[in-house]
């Protein structure tokens, strides 16, 4: 076994122990919160959604960046594979985030600036998926890929500030980042485990999406060698 | 410097003698725009009231989604009959061809946008000659077309190139659309400067991150 694939195995078996510990911690350990009542377990999941899905966006600007400057795939592979990771991380963000949002709001969405921003990232990012699937394979698409990568990561704080100025009368935070500032600690260490094992998570499949890109890439070259040969 | 603006002012006299013999992108644009602002007056069916709420965003998803259409067409003639090329094996900077190209595309859609304004005006029943309203479209415009130019060379190789300008475009730009349609309905009711500025600040701001983003990254997107 290599190196890699035991870190791999390694964070695999670390990620799921932290998942069932966070499980046990949210189902179980938290006392339910007053005012929301059971629903707000769902903050447990969607906070740490989010953050990861942030997370997974740098990665691909760091990725684009490097590729644009450097022209090695490795970094095009980080970005790529970070895309798809954090496009799910995002996806389930806002379906946890509009799951919450009925029982508490009353609302399925409100076009509040925080909702509005994390749909129209997640739009800049399927549209990135879209580009890769219609793009010439190989470098050009990869091009394409990190100016859209670059592109998208500046854009959000724009995007942010835009909708901000454009609600400034919005339902400031009845639960959210305003009410973290007062979390009961036990809430507040459930919450840090929980971003912690969505980290982890994140890495984990970071690293296992990249081995496997590797290998679609090291296919594509010798299927490419073998179409020259013949 | 001189060199770079000559090249510049060739590409976008290029292109502008090309527009006027085949009219293909101001025609395009302008009829696309006034149809979708006759289907949003089925569509909203707005009483005079309800008029001054919705016509901002009226004329701003028509002069967007028009300008996409035009956008589309920034690089087609350049791709189909293998002008690109030609253009890339000359001594001239991948900054003067992103600024011809944008410059073009920027006289086109305000062409259109000058023209279908009054349409807009008899058809909602306002007066839209405010010189506030007239700098949003100025500004907005530029931004617009300095993304869209830079992501019009990228859809303009991708398989299904249509759809893919309008998915990479809109969400990058719902700032500017954001500012402009708050901007233009202070504009429509009288409002003063000083309560567009704000807007008219962000709209700027964009614009100079999206033209310098832009000639940048048009470099790395021509190389063949």
């Amino acid at each position: 076994m290599s190196t890699n694939t035991m870190v791999r195995n390694g964070l695999l078996v670390l990620s799921g122990a932290m998942m069932l510990l966070s499980l046990y911690l949210i189902f179980r350990w938290v006392p339910t919160e007053k005012n929301l009542g059971v629903s707000q377990r769902i903050f447990y999941f969607h906070v740490p959604l989010a953050w990861a899905g942030f997370l997974a966006f740098f990665f691909v600007m760091v990725g684009s960046v490097g590729y644009l400057w450097k022209r090695t795939d490795g970094w095009d592979h980080m970005a790529y594979s970070a895309v798809e990771i954090g496009v799910l991380f995002t996806t389930l963000m806002l379906i946890t985030g509009i799951l919450w949002a009925k029982p508490v709001w009353e609302v399925w969405w409100t076009w509040d600036p925080r909702l509005t921003t994390s749909l129209i990232l997640w739009l800049i990012y399927v549209a990135y998926l879209m580009l890769r699937a219609y793009s010439p394979r190989g470098e050009q698409g990869a091009r394409y890929a990190a100016v859209l990568g670059i592109a998208g990561f500046f854009d959000v704080p724009i995007v942010y500030l835009s909708i901000h100025w454009w609600r400034t009368v919005h339902p400031e935070a009845v639960v959210g980042p305003a009410a973290t500032s007062n979390l009961y600690s036990a809430m507040f260490i459930t919450l840090m485990i929980s971003v912690v094992t969505f980290t982890l998570l994140f890495i984990c499949l970071l690293l296992e999406r990249l081995s496997l890109r590797r290998s679609e890439h090291e296919l594509e070259a010798a299927r490419d060698l073998v179409e020259t040969l013949r | 410097m001189t060199g770079f603006w000559a090249t510049v002012s060739a590409l976008v006299w290029k292109d502008i003698r090309a527009e006027l013999r085949t009219k293909d992108v101001v025609i395009s644009v302008l009829t696309f725009a006034l149809l979708s602002l006759v289907i949003f007056n089925f569509a909203l069916r707005p009483s005079p009231q309800v008029i001054p709420i919705v016509a901002p965003g009226v004329l701003w998803v028509a002069f967007t989604f028009a300008g996409v259409l035009g956008l589309t067409r920034t690089f087609v003639l350049e791709k189909d009959r293998g002008n690109l090329e030609g253009l890339l094996l000359t001594p001239t900077s991948r900054e003067a061809i992103y600024v011809g190209k944008m410059l073009g595309s920027l006289v086109f859609m305000l062409v259109a946008e000058v023209v279908v304004l009054p349409l807009f005006a008899v058809l909602f029943n306002l007066s839209p000659f405010r010189p506030g309203l007239l700098l949003v479209m100025l500004l907005t415009t530029i931004g617009f077309t300095a993304v869209g130019t830079l992501f019009s060379a990228i859809a303009i190789n991708t398989r299904s190139r249509e759809i893919m300008l309008p998915m990479l475009l809109l969400p990058l730009v719902v700032p500017v659309i954001i500012a402009a349609v708050v901007a233009s309905g202070t504009a429509l009711e009288g409002g003063s400067w000083s309560e567009m500025a704000k807007w008219l600040q962000l709209i700027a701001v964009f614009d100079v991150l999206a033209l310098v983003f832009s000639a940048f990254a048009f470099e790395q997107v021509l190389q063949e």
